[in-house]
């Protein structure tokens, strides 16, 4: 390994250094906010290392890792989310008894895997990053572990996450029976050589990597764990389960995809088309019958990641700068859902505040909590002027390049029902408060870091939203970097 | 220039909103009130000069780059079209302020905030020649009004709110397909995305492309008009929205949907929308006399009005569809006449409703003895919205019945039958609410100051508009003129014979 390498490695190795120094120092001095600062620190220092490597890119680090700018666009992503993560976890944890210290570094182990995803050219390394990813997260979802429900969404998720794992490692075994190849650029080549793509052991092993990533992504069929998984987890956690877990994968996926060639596969996209169609369906039409806030959000990423499969089937450069788009817009406005769920549920023991009632009349209590929820919701739904808008934009930009009409209808009519059930919160917020809700103005301190955290995430929203141009030739310029 | 527009009522938007908890700072609705004056200020004075100088069609014109990813700049401009459509949004605001004036005693200062966002979204979209942005202000309009109706609406606001939202969101969704679909074609055509109006105009489509991208910008802008058979989120909406939210929602926020056709629609896409005209026309003639026939049968005095409203403005989609000089001018001159006289009326069932607790005019009647003037008002511009000689609605019915008459006589003839249903149900208004026997003898206040002065600012355009309409025909001539000569100069087939032998 070269020096040039090691010097790409950066993020990587501060991110490790990180939890490592996080790890010890809860050893020996067990201090719940100098944990938090230190945990801050290392996604800091790890975000400026992924500007630091920004010039020697694009640098192949052994067979298994490719730093390029695409990696480096995403690891600055998943890095700054990491950081909103941590920075909402404190504000949630510091009035709940406990031991709090271990959390943050499973969340640094967590963002590990998914930096080592996003960066990784190999399906080793992809394994790799996607099992420190999920087993960070099974410890993180049942971290309140004296309580039913985040104990059960943990076991619910540790089990299917296990066998969706095993599905895909086989689906690898069998593509490397077949090809002979386990990294992205070596199928490429044997794709493009061996003119048969309907041999038994690619169908085969191709669909069980689609069972085993749409695991991750929970798309429909395979989101039933989601509801549960999302209403049972801590709200931060919820949230970095909501973005940072499966943009890292969505993001591998098109590297996957754009890097071996998947395009040229025709059965694939055809079945990965028709998973767009009913997680767009499922997730809106379901989400209509909810009444509790994680849930609607779960169904509602659910029908998120339809539409992000739109802009992926869509192919070309258009694709991969739709896609990063609109994880972009999806990772600040969700987070930013579920920051408002953390700081309403700041005093709760048991469970967190989710029931749509209890955000009845939020806006004539917390005006500016209830506005950037409002933002968040329209953003979701895709109104102009919000990140979301612009997202939905490159969606359908990228559908109608690659004239994938009946996709692009049905993400029409799908936004149009999913309108409902995000005006219906709107509605709770806005209605007049209940008699017997009794949601206090929070205590300053714990809500300081959330709240902080939100604003910048509702700025970002707008921002995003009224002025994209920096963004946008930034990911334009990433997209004809990788293609 | 233009920008200050749109700035000025966000910024009153956003003072109004902080005035609320600020004892020392003026009541959010002076705020309002003054906003909305300074805005009808400024577009008179760029009235001003247009009878003078020799100006182009484009009065004013912005334009800065903004995504220039996809060729998406700030384009504002500004014709006789915009120019008249944005004073009567200034005025119907004022009236809209007045009308709120005692009605809103419940988070002041956010409603004003709405509703001037709600005016801002509308100019906004008046003014844009970027379809990309013209989109943008198409839903900025939306969500505040959204919230009007949802916070300080009647009983069944909720309902009405997500209908209004969902029905308008939605069919712009469509629109925003065909936009892109729009601005894509003529990027593969072209090689450089652009949304820009005049690069759109000549993009080339087939035949069957151009027959689905009109339809996209045609299901948005006939929801929002709202012509049969997409009118039904309107009665709900303009019955539950409190009576400034109706006088907006009636005098303004229908008018975007004609002004995108005529803006749009049809110099976008001539020869399909020319295809398409008999359907349009036959959706106009229908939705008049459907209109007008529901509205006959209702009981609740607001839902009446919204009721007429379907009816004159299948009048505006009729005119428009005919696309000759006549009606293009009574469609325009249609539009402001329903402006004034519909949220005139709105404005009035909003004053009864505040003295008798309801709506339904079941229980009303007699009220002429207790409330005259009020009764006086109720009459005259029930009379306006059935089309009497002399004032405003009359020209512009006649106008559009005129071009209508040239194109197809049958539609004429069964419009005409409109403006007789229109006497039917605007008279039977009057009689069920102020004649008959007085049902309770309970002393109301009639009319009280301010109500007088945008009752009677309102009766001024109305006869104006009705004895000297050339003022504002001249105002938009030149802008329609320019249209037609567009859309002409690429469409000389032989059904335009009939359409080209004007003066």
């Amino acid at each position: 390994m070269t020096g040039t390498e090691l010097f790409a490695l950066l993020p990587l190795i501060v991110i490790t250094l990180a939890a490592i120094v996080v790890m010890l120092t809860v050893a020996f001095h067990r201090e719940h906010s100098l944990t938090f600062v230190l945990t801050l620190a290392g996604f800091a220092l790890s975000f400026a290392a992924a500007f630091i490597v920004l010039p020697a890119t694009p640098t192949q680090v052994t067979p298994l890792l490719i730093i390029d700018r695409y990696a480096i666009f995403y690891m600055a992503l998943i890095f700054a989310s990491g950081f909103a993560v941590a920075a909402l976890c404190y504000g949630y944890l510091v009035e709940r008894p406990g031991e709090h210290d271990e959390l943050y570094m499973l969340l640094l182990m967590a963002v590990l895997g998914a930096v080592v995803l996003v960066a990784s050219a190999h399906l080793a390394s992809f394994f790799l990053g996607l099992e420190l990813l999920s087993v960070s997260l099974f410890a993180m979802i049942a971290y309140p572990r004296r309580y039913a429900q985040p104990l059960e969404a943990g076991i619910k998720y540790l089990i299917l996450s296990g066998v969706s794992s095993s599905f895909l490692l086989f689906g690898m075994a069998l593509v490397y029976a077949q090809q002979g190849h386990l990294d992205f650029a070596g199928i490429a080549r044997t794709l493009a050589r061996s003119q048969d793509l309907s041999d038994v052991y690619l169908m085969a092993g191709s669909a069980l990597i689609v069972a085993g990533v749409g695991f991750k992504l929970s798309v429909v069929p395979f989101h039933m764990w989601t509801p549960d998984v999302y209403q049972g987890a801590p709200a931060p956690i919820t949230g970095f389960l909501a973005t940072i877990s499966k943009g890292a994968v969505f993001a591998v996926l098109l590297r996957y995809f754009v890097q071996a060639d998947g395009y040229s596969f025709g059965p694939l996209l055809t079945v990965l088309g028709l998973i767009s169609l009913v997680s767009m369906i499922a997730g809106n039409l379901l989400a209509l019958l909810q009444n509790n806030v994680k849930r609607i959000l779960a169904y509602s990423s659910i029908a998120h990641l339809g539409y992000l499969l739109v802009a992926f089937l869509a192919a070309g450069p258009m694709a991969v700068e739709a896609v990063s788009f609109y994880l972009l817009a999806y990772f600040v406005t969700t987070l930013g859902a579920f920051a408002v769920v953390t700081l309403c549920s700041l005093h709760d023991q048991e469970t967190d505040t989710d029931d749509l009632e209890n955000y009845r009349g939020l806006f004539w209590r917390q005006p500016w909590l209830a506005g950037a929820f409002t933002a968040m919701l329209l953003s979701l739904a895709g109104i102009p002027l919000t990140a979301g808008f612009l997202a939905k934009f490159y969606a359908f930009a990228a559908g109608i390049d690659a004239a994938l009409w009946l996709l692009v209808v049905v993400l029409v009519v799908t936004s149009m029902i999913g309108l409902y059930y995000y005006l219906r919160i709107i509605v709770a917020l806005y209605s007049a408060p209940a008699e017997t809700a009794d949601m206090e103005p929070q205590a300053a301190s714990s809500a300081l870091t959330g709240g902080i955290i939100l604003a910048a995430l509702t700025l970002l929203l707008i921002w995003l939203g009224v002025y994209p141009t920096p963004f946008i030739d930034l990911i334009s310029a990433i997209a004809a970097d990788i293609t | 220039m233009l920008v200050w527009l749109i700035i000025i009522p966000v910024v009153g938007a956003l003072l109004a909103w902080l005035a609320e908890h600020r004892t020392r700072w003026p009541h959010p609705r002076w705020i309002a009130l003054i906003t909305l004056i300074i805005e009808l200020i400024l577009i008179l004075s760029l009235w001003v000069p247009m009878g003078t100088g020799d100006h182009g069609v484009w009065l004013a014109e912005l334009r800065r780059p903004w995504v220039p990813r996809f060729g998406i700049s700030f384009h504002l401009a500004l014709d006789g079209l915009s120019l008249l459509l944005i004073a009567l949004t200034a005025l119907l605001g004022i009236i809209a302020v007045a009308s709120a004036w005692i009605e809103i005693t419940q988070r002041v200062g956010f409603f004003y905030f709405n509703l001037l966002m709600t005016l801002a979204g509308v100019i906004g979209v008046f003014l844009a020649l970027d379809l990309f942005l013209f989109f943008v202000f198409w839903e900025v309009m939306l969500v505040p009004m959204y919230f009007i109706i949802s916070i300080w609406g009647h009983e069944h606001r909720i309902y009405a709110a997500i209908k209004f939202f969902i029905f308008t969101q939605g069919s712009g969704l469509f629109m925003l397909v065909a936009i892109l679909a729009l601005a894509f074609v003529n990027y593969q055509n072209s090689g450089h995305w652009t949304f820009d109006y005049f690069d759109l105009r000549n993009v080339g489509l087939s035949p069957a492309a151009a027959l689905w991208i009109m339809l996209g910008f045609f299901i948005a802008f006939a929801v929002k008009l709202p012509a049969f058979p997409f009118h039904t989120w309107l009665p709900d909406a303009h019955t539950e929205a409190p009576t400034a939210g109706s006088v907006i929602l009636a005098g303004v926020l229908l008018k975007t949907g004609a002004y995108g056709l005529l803006r749009f629609v049809v110099p976008l896409f001539p020869e399909a929308a020319f295809n398409f005209a008999p359907f349009a026309m036959t959706l106009g003639v229908i939705g008049i006399l459907y209109g007008a026939i529901l509205a006959f049968a209702q009981h609740d005095f607001k839902r009446l009005v919204a009721y007429s409203s379907v009816s004159h403005m299948g009048f505006v989609l009729l005119g428009v569809f005919a696309w000759n000089v006549w009606a293009l001018q009574g469609a325009v001159m249609q539009m402001i006449a329903h402006g004034i006289s519909t949220a005139a009326l709105f404005m009035l069932a909003g004053l009864i409703q505040e003295r008798l607790h309801t709506r339904d005019m079941r229980r009303m009647g007699g009220l002429w003895a207790s409330m005259p003037r009020m009764g006086a008002m109720v009459l005259f511009f029930a009379i306006a919205s059935l089309g009497l000689p002399g004032l405003a609605n009359f020209v512009g019915e006649f106008l559009v019945l005129l071009g209508t008459y040239r194109v197809n006589v049958t539609l004429a003839v069964l419009a005409v039958l409109g403006i007789i249903t229109a006497a039917a149900y605007a008279l039977i208004l009057v009689q069920r609410s102020f004649q008959g026997e007085p049902r309770g003898t309970v002393k109301m206040p009639d009319l009280f100051a301010h109500e007088w002065a945008a009752m009677a600012a309102m009766i001024v355009f109305a006869v104006w508009l009705g004895l000297y309409p050339q003022g504002a025909l001249n105002t938009a001539a030149p802008a329609l003129k320019a249209m037609r000569g567009a859309v002409l100069a690429q469409n000389p087939g032989p059904q335009m014979a009939t359409r080209t032998n004007d003066r």
